[in-house]
């Protein structure tokens, strides 16, 4: 531990370190704002597809880069995975609002075509499924200021809209129904939630690697659930929880030679546990409230007529049913 | 009351979903200041008609028009306030009955909170009686509460006109008086009511009008069908063949009237009358 404390302020001091830090800082807060929306709208592998999506447009960018002689080879993947992420987040919500049966279809269609897409073209480009791997699974050691400067734009637009409308999205994303009928303008803001989580997706690729990206919007929001009753406490212990694991499991592999998505990922599921086995001491608080098992079963008896005869009658209701 | 502003002008409404008709050529007007009643049985298409009035489903013929102007970006949807069928099970995520009450002030251009929304949370809370449970979550709620939230999220915009789908479906008796008194209230200060309803109930006295729907049509619009003489009273015995005929044991609503004619669904209701 003495070495640990003594070399933190080396960490601290490392620019390369820094970049990281900083890039893990901010996925960690913008990732679970998005993904509550996501998990809200029971869409908790959206990320997972355009994740996949992505892998296509990293490629795509390294061909493209590699066609044009663009040095470093790479320097068009981030880029190529944005534009890719956002269109294939869009096609998702379109496919979800057109027809809910195929929704789930589609979904499966871009995990392989995205994967498959992006090995295909990387070896089209001249690299090796290898040269994926950095995307795949985060190779935030490597952030250049570049990246970062892009890192902190998406991530300001990110929080801009998910937080900004917030109102709005939550009302979308509890009740599209009842938002509709409202009056809110409710395809303009399920394409703002895609688009938004598709960008997560991009910035969260550097740090935890596309295949990844999801468990960084989804398991801290799953922490969060367990412990909050509004949901702008879930949001922001979401994010509060992001922060902590990106950042720690980002300082873990400093010192251990281990890939960091792996790391925060690992240690946000870890924490999910640990507060699910403590949750109960946190809920005996709260008075416990009876809920109506059956909701939705109309009180149809007269119980004050005749109370001898009503249990005996319960059947005769199923036929108004 | 014929001089009345038309809030909702429906013409020739059709609705087909998943490839069936469920609405064929509805007409239907509602004036300010009516209480109207949608009555009919499962499958009738009262449901599909309200949704399709607040634009939730779209028509594939005919127009609707709210406050004379028709469906889209333009209408003044500050105006409408709509109360679902509630959802048996909401969304895993915690939401507080404020959060869910204060949706009800978006839409119509707005995209955020306006200011003091706090305040007009809780008052609507209120009428609802549920001001002290601001702070809870939904999923702690009995299902009669938590459709006291949905309605308290269409009063919060202070609508002119209140489309309601089975505000009173599976939701205990206590609830049901307190909707019935908040809508009394509301009706005496010139709300528009347009509500559709399994039977008339407590709200009986508030019904004006009633249209009754039967397979995607309007069978009934006018008096709301009363119930005759010999029915809906508190002692009387109402037998079905299935029932044990044991004399001293009255039969439940058993909702068979909703395969009968109109004024046996609406008037058939001596649980509720009495």
């Amino acid at each position: 531990m003495t070495t640990v404390l003594s070399e933190l302020p080396l960490m601290l001091t490392d620019p390369l370190m820094q970049r990281a830090l900083l890039a893990a800082l901010l996925v960690g807060v913008s990732a679970p704002v998005v993904g509550t929306y996501l998990v809200q709208r029971k869409l908790s592998l959206l990320g997972d597809g355009i994740g996949h999506v992505a892998l296509t447009g990293v490629a795509l960018g390294w061909l493209v880069g590699a066609a044009t002689g663009v040095v470093p080879d790479d320097a068009l993947a981030i880029p190529g995975a944005v534009v890719a992420a956002v269109l294939g987040a869009v096609a998702i919500e379109v496919v979800r609002e057109r027809g809910r049966t195929s929704g789930d279809l589609a979904l499966a269609l871009l995990f392989y075509g995205g994967i498959a897409g992006g090995v295909l073209l990387i070896g089209l480009g001249g690299g090796s499924s290898g040269s994926l791997m950095q995307y795949l699974f985060g190779s935030i050691s490597t952030v250049t200021p570049p990246d970062l400067a892009l890192t902190v734009v998406l991530s300001v637009v990110i929080l801009l809209v998910g937080l900004g409308l917030r109102a709005a999205l939550f009302s979308v994303s509890h009740d599209e129904e009842f938002a509709r009928a409202s009056g809110l303008p409710v395809r303009t803001l399920n394409v703002a939630v895609a688009v938004v989580a598709a960008l997560t997706v991009t910035v969260s690729m550097r740090v935890v690697g596309l295949l990844l990206v999801s468990a960084l919007m989804i398991v801290p929001v799953a922490v969060a659930q367990l412990v909050t009753r509004s949901f702008r406490r879930t949001m922001l212990v979401a994010s509060v929880v992001g922060v902590a694991v990106c950042v720690l499991g980002l300082s873990f592999t400093y010192w251990n030679n281990v890939s960091p998505g792996a790391a925060i990922v690992v240690l946000a599921i870890a924490t999910y546990l640990v507060v699910a086995v403590l949750r109960p001491l946190w809920v005996r608080r709260r008075p416990r409230v009876a809920r109506d098992p059956h909701p939705d079963i109309p009180d149809d008896l007269e119980l004050d007529l005749v109370p001898s005869g009503a249990n005996r009658t319960t059947g005769g209701d199923s036929c108004s049913a | 009351m014929s001089d009345a502003p038309e809030l909702v002008a429906a013409r020739d409404v059709h609705v087909t979903l998943g490839g069936s008709e469920i609405l064929r050529g509805i007409d239907l007007s509602v004036r300010a200041g009516e209480v109207v009643s949608l009555l009919g049985a499962n499958g009738s298409g009262k449901s599909t008609l309200v949704r399709a009035l607040v634009g939730i489903v779209p028509l594939s013929r005919g127009s609707v028009d709210l406050f004379g102007t028709p469906l889209g970006p333009r209408l003044p949807w500050q105006r409408l306030g709509y109360v679902p069928q509630r959802v048996s099970a909401p969304s895993g995520m915690p939401s507080t009955a404020a959060e869910v009450v204060a949706s009800g002030l978006l839409g119509g251009g707005r995209l955020r909170l306006p200011r003091g929304w706090r305040a007009r949370t809780t008052e609507a809370l209120d009428l609802v009686g549920l001001a002290d449970r601001a702070d809870d979550s939904i999923a702690e709620l009995s299902g009669g509460q938590q459709q006291r939230v949905l309605i308290a999220r269409a009063l919060v915009r202070r609508p002119d006109l209140l489309v309601l789908d089975e505000p009173v479906a599976g939701v205990d008796k206590p609830s049901q008086e307190a909707f019935a008194a908040t809508m009394t209230r509301l009706v005496d200060d010139g709300l528009t009511v347009l509500v559709v309803l399994h039977e008339l109930g407590a709200l009986a006295p508030l019904v004006e009008r009633a249209v009754v729907l039967r397979h995607g049509r309007v069978v009934h619009d006018g008096a709301p069908p009363r119930a005759s003489s010999t029915h809906a009273g508190a002692t009387h015995q109402h037998l079905h063949p299935h029932e044990p005929a044991d004399g001293d044991n009255p039969g439940p609503e058993t909702g068979l009237a909703d395969t009968l004619n109109p004024d046996l669904t609406a008037g058939h209701a001596p649980r509720t009358a009495s």
